[in-house]
């Protein structure tokens, strides 16, 4: 099976898994991380509560949430179409993948973004500070440790996603997975690239773990 | 004005501020005015009134402590006070202004003129002890440089130079609070709130704690406002106190008349439970007049006589001794408990004095 060819494509399907991976994560969390930011700071014990805002991006982000990854590559293709000009191939699974990991980054955000001390939000209330400044310098700064563990979470979860855009010709691992392994009964590609994939999610797990722990100042 | 001053003139600047003071009670002009305040909040079990018709008038200058019960409302009031909570009712006026009269932009600026610090200190854990101190410089618009050696002045005045680097998890709970203090006064305040500031502190660290509170006041000139729940704080640096009760103030004055004279049960409460335990005074601690002399407990049990034991002791053999500890009790008018006793070195009396006090009842045992 070691073909020269073989070789070439699974080098290639690598290349396609970390394009989408990464890029979707970065797109993710450029709607992802303000989506939870601002779902964190209008919930009730937030620093400025808005009922309306809450209700509108919780009800968004649920139902994004519960529609499976497959379907809404499906539902996506026409807006997919639209956006940048074909539905298949690595770079329209892109659309759908941020699509599905927005909400998912923004409801981790939300969470690492709770968690930081309320007593600290008060003491930066009583030194004067606005609330943008609030949620960039004590906030994020604070929740800095969270933020990243969330991160790698949210990135591994989007390899694995990126891997089902197989199914639609999205290119990438799972691409060559479904096509050889489930077309083509050649498990022996399959595993390889399953292999692949298990070492490209313990890359980043590693990476994003060792990065959270080097910024943590808590000890 | 003090920024433009070297530090080190501090007399210069006690002075200044001493006359600033003295010419501000001249025009009997109150720092803070708290005017029937009334904060109710709508809990799951129905309304809670956290404050009911406050009234204060807190002087420029002055150690001003309010305590309490915990629930007695004693924290809202402090929020109250710099708005971080709003009262349903009433006016709280700084320096003749009322807070509520302020845009939210003119009360950000307001609070930069009234430091505040915590119990738990509130430290920005994953910024350093010099970004923490630069956090409200920063707010003020200063560049990093200008904010870096400010910061270095104030650590100074807590005496953490050498802690600039390290990040609050490395330090005790002392230090964090002197990087709390140092963080208040970075905007220069004229106010300082303490909310339980000594609460989750040990009885020594507590002491030092005040004293550079005591310190900054007499300095600095800063009106200090203490919230405790903790008689001996009030005693050991306020001027004048209030005592909060289910949120109203049920007596105020100064600290002195309220120790002897307490006239609420709340008051009586609180200086009874007033061990002096929560605070421990360096300079009052164990003289070394007696050294290393014998230690020996003594124990007060039914059999015992009577007498003032330990003062006749003392007359009857004219020489001192030293008491470590005491722990007794009036059980039924009878003094039930122990005492540990230390006796002058070489004491030729050692012998003679233990049959003194077994004659009279008490228990000699052995120490260490």
């Amino acid at each position: 099976m070691w073909s020269q060819e073989i070789i070439d494509m699974l080098i290639k399907g690598i290349g396609e898994t970390l394009y989408m991976t990464i890029a979707s994560t970065v797109l993710g969390y450029i709607f992802g991380l303000p989506m939870g930011v601002l779902l964190a700071v209008t919930d009730k014990d937030g620093l400025s509560p808005n009922a309306l805002v809450y209700k509108v991006l919780d009800v968004v982000a649920n139902i994004v949430r519960s529609i499976p990854f497959l379907i809404l590559l499906i539902l996506l293709i026409p807006f997919t179409r639209a956006v940048v000009g074909k539905s298949y191939g690595s770079t329209a699974t892109i659309v759908p993948l941020v699509i599905a990991a927005i909400p998912f980054i923004a409801r981790m955000v939300e969470s690492s973004v709770k968690e930081v001390d309320a007593g600290v939000i008060e003491a930066a209330r009583s030194m004067g500070a606005s609330n943008i400044r609030i949620i960039v310098k004590v906030m994020l700064v604070e929740a800095r440790t969270s933020l990243i563990t969330g991160a790698t979470i949210a990135i591994g979860t989007i390899l694995g996603y990126s891997a089902m855009s197989g199914a639609v010709g999205g290119g990438g691992l799972g691409d060559i997975a479904v096509r050889y392994g489930y077309h083509r009964y050649q498990t022996d590609i399959m595993f390889v690239t399953v292999i692949l994939l298990i070492i490209l999610v313990q890359l980043f797990q590693t990476i994003g773990m060792y990065i959270a722990s080097r910024l943590d100042k808590r000890k | 004005m003090s920024e433009k001053l070297d530090w080190q003139s501090a007399s210069v600047v006690q002075y200044v501020h001493e006359f600033e003071r003295r010419s501000r009670k001249a025009e009997d002009m109150s720092e803070i005015v708290v005017e029937n305040l009334c904060k109710s909040y709508l809990s799951k079990d129905g309304k809670v009134e956290a404050l009911k018709n406050v009234n204060l008038s807190i002087e420029a200058g002055d150690i001003f402590g309010i305590i309490g019960m915990s629930g007695a409302g004693k924290s809202t009031l402090v929020r109250c006070m710099n708005f971080l909570e709003v009262p349903t009712q009433g006016r709280v006026l700084i320096k003749g202004k009322s807070l509520s009269d302020y845009t939210e932009k003119e009360l950000r600026k307001q609070r930069e003129e009234i430091g505040m610090i915590f119990q738990h200190f509130n430290l920005l854990m994953q910024k350093s002890v010099l970004e923490n101190v630069c956090f409200p410089l920063y707010i003020q618009g200063k560049k990093k440089k200008e904010a870096h050696a400010r910061a270095m002045e104030l650590l100074e005045i807590v005496g953490l130079t050498d802690k600039a680097a390290a990040y609050p998890a490395q330090l005790s709970g002392g230090q964090k609070q002197r990087v709390a203090i140092a963080r208040a006064l970075a905007s220069d305040p004229k106010i300082l709130l303490c909310d339980e500031a000594t609460s989750a502190l040990d009885p020594q660290t507590t002491y030092s704690i005040l004293e550079l509170l005591k310190d900054i006041n007499t300095r600095f000139g800063i009106t200090i406002v203490i919230i405790t729940h903790q008689m001996s704080v009030v005693r050991e640096i306020c001027r004048r106190v209030a005592i909060m009760n289910e949120g109203e103030v049920v007596e105020e004055g100064l600290v002195s008349d309220i120790f002897s004279h307490p006239k609420s049960e709340v008051a009586k409460e609180l200086i009874r439970k007033d061990t002096g335990a929560d605070v421990e005074d360096g300079q009052r601690a164990v003289q070394p007049v007696i050294k290393s002399g014998e230690k020996i407990r003594i124990v007060f049990t039914a059999n015992s006589a009577f007498e003032p034991v330990i003062a006749n002791l003392i007359l009857t053999f004219h020489e001192p001794v030293n008491i470590l500890k005491a722990d007794t009790k009036n059980v039924g008018g009878v003094a039930k408990g122990e005492m540990i006793l230390q006796f002058m070195k070489d004491s030729t009396q050692v012998d003679a004095m233990k049959a003194h006090l077994k004659e009279r009842g008490l228990e000699i045992g052995e120490v260490e």
